[in-house]
């Protein structure tokens, strides 16, 4: 397929923007180069982007099993009330008072958040999980370095973690000491407390993790880091397994970050920005990034904590995805929403338990919203690798499994089918797995083929990886 | 698989090729780089730093993931390859000559497997 660069003609031209209503005004200095704009028609274009969506898996496409990252049907609701001209034709630099409306969205937000997870206050502001974390550590570092505490450099993060963790911990200045998952898949407690001590800062840690198992040990983890005076930081990745059930804040964690793209069901991935707000305890939301909305009389204005730790992020965040969030929250209501949780977690034990008739899982033993399998049996014996079961699946419109994570599992896929697909659909999947798993041992080589029907092959990723291009080249 | 008799292994998968009794290249091994896959990146250890043996010297990059290199022995870096920083894919071509470090003030050998011992030990894992 075309890049659009490469399509039209000079004098190919559209009329989609409205005549200039303001004074035009002309640069002071010329430009080196004329901007580089493509020259297509409105036809062309329509048919430009159409070609690009065509080529595109999403949730409106088929199944999307991707493990951690809880790809379920975003209600079209949502995006109605968030295209309501009240949320689209407004500035982020109105005065408070004139957008009044918007500030109670965010307040009704805040405190919702804050009943789900159990905490105390929460920030809107981060773009997504990875900016929540960090902004969730700099609380923990404002906390220890108010208190004069400056020993505390390192962040305890097991080895189980998203990827995200270490490098959140990296980028706010810690240390990052590793700690292993015992053979149950949990933290190994013993392993913990020889690694705790005055210079940890705290502990980040994702329940269920991310083998997609609840660690029942959990009271005694967040205990003993606080013991150690460090403070627990829940990643909120999988919220989804415990939505409406279980509180981090009851767990013992002083901060959390949500992916409200994930579990409260706004569009990702390529659909769309997400927002990944923080909430923590009453001790550190003096250090809360500002400005928060407070409500006094009905009347809802911005104010900046005492010790904050300054802006993450430019105005009030991804507003119309916390828009879009609430409207799901609202719409479920707190009597649906443990359903979510439930029906997620139902769903996952419902495929483990067909696919591991055939399939090697992880850890045998029941899942919560995600289950792993690994495939390294299958391919020692069959030369089939996780990578072309995943690719099989392509050929029968189904999105892979995240794969070859978590690294503690070889030749792994996770699977996260969500609490949105049927029990119908979950049974075209799995016996869609199911032959994928003999046709490894009785057509190994129609599997090395896969996909056939797909609009390109096998790419090249090493190639990919090791020259970039990320920029048309003009000349 | 190749394991060449006169280096010496580590059970990380790392091999040591001893300049003097205390110098050595060191770099992955021939099954470690078939089991990472094609490297696209490597994060090399920084010159004058202390490494311990069995702890991160420094990491490389698949398409799969990201994975420590551990140091086969304990002692300072006193070199590196820094032709790897643009050519990576040279530790899956030649995993034996394209080294990633020499260190030097090397203390202790003894942990270290011989060429046969370590293809028996790969067989096993």
């Amino acid at each position: 397929m075309k890049l659009i660069f490469e399509k039209g003609a000079p004098d190919q031209h559209l009329s989609l923007l409205p005549a200039c209503d303001v004074p035009e005004v002309s640069f002071k200095e010329e430009r080196a180069l004329p901007l580089r704009l493509p020259h297509v028609s409105e036809n062309e274009l329509t048919r430009h982007y159409k070609q690009l969506s065509d080529r595109v898996h999403g949730m409106n496409d088929g199944f999307y099993p991707l493990g951690s990252c809880t790809m379920k049907y975003n209600p079209k609701i949502d995006e109605e009330l968030a295209a309501l001209p009240g949320f689209t034709q407004i500035h982020p630099l109105q005065s408070a008072e004139t957008a009044q409306g918007c500030l109670e969205v965010l307040h009704t937000m805040e405190k919702n958040l804050c009943e789900i997870t159990g905490l105390d206050a929460f920030t809107l502001q981060p773009a997504a999980g990875a900016h929540g974390e960090f902004t969730g550590l700099l609380l923990i570092k404002a906390y220890h370095v108010h208190h004069k505490d400056f020993a505390r450099t390192k962040i305890i993060v097991p080895d189980s973690a998203h990827g995200t963790n270490p490098a959140s911990a990296r980028m706010a200045g810690f240390d990052v000491v590793n700690i292993p998952s015992g053979p149950d898949g949990c933290v190994d407690l013993e392993a913990l407390k020889a690694a705790v001590g005055p210079d940890t800062a705290g502990l980040m840690l994702t329940n269920p993790n991310t083998v997609g198992i609840f660690d029942k040990n959990i009271l005694k983890i967040t205990e003993i880091i606080h013991k150690a005076g460090g403070l627990c930081y829940y990643d909120g990745a999988n919220l989804n397994a415990v939505l409406g059930v279980v509180r981090p804040g009851d767990m013992g964690f002083d901060a959390c970050h949500l992916n409200l793209h994930k579990s409260f069901a706004t569009p990702h991935g390529g659909g769309g920005p997400g927002a990944g707000p923080v909430g923590c305890k009453a001790e550190l939301a003096q250090f809360l990034p500002g400005p928060q909305v407070e409500e006094k009389g009905g009347k809802y204005k911005f104010v900046t904590p005492k010790y904050s730790i300054g802006r993450v992020r430019g105005f009030a965040g991804n507003f119309d995805v916390v828009v879009k969030a609430l409207c799901y929250l609202l719409t479920l209501g707190k009597e649906e929403l443990p359903h979510v949780a439930e029906n997620a977690v139902l769903n996952a034990n419902y495929m483990m338990a067909r696919l591991k008739t055939s399939y090697t899982m992880a850890y045998d033993t029941f899942c919560m919203h995600e289950f792993v399998m690994s495939l390294e049996g299958l391919h020692k014996e069959t030369g089939i690798a996780a990578m072309d079961i995943a690719k099989g699946l392509l050929d029968h419109g189904i999105h892979p499994p995240t794969m070859y994570f978590p690294l503690i599992v070889h030749e792994a896929l996770m699977i996260e089918p969500c609490e949105t697909e049927s029990k119908e659909i979950m049974d075209e999947v799995c016996d869609v797995f199911l032959q994928l798993f003999e046709e490894a041992k009785t057509n190994p080589q129609a599997l090395h083929d896969a996909p056939l029907h797909t609009p390109v092959r096998r790419l090249d990723e090493v190639a990919a990886a090791r020259h970039a291009i990320v920029r048309y080249n003009f000349d | 698989m190749n394991f060449p008799a006169e280096l010496k292994y580590s059970k990380t998968h790392e091999w040591v090729k001893m300049l003097d009794d205390t110098t050595a290249l060191v770099g992955i091994s021939d099954f470690a780089q078939d089991e990472l896959g094609d490297l696209v990146f490597v994060n090399l250890p920084i010159v004058g730093d202390d490494v311990v043996a069995g702890d991160a010297m420094c990491d490389v990059e698949s398409v799969k993931a990201v994975s420590d290199v551990m140091s086969p022995v304990s002692g300072t870096v006193a070199e590196v390859n820094n032709e790897l920083d643009d050519a990576p894919e040279k530790l899956n071509e030649d995993p034996y000559g394209a080294w990633i470090a020499k260190i030097e003030n090397i203390t202790d050998t003894d942990e270290l497997l011989d060429a046969e011992a370590y293809e028996a030990f790969t067989k096993e894992a």
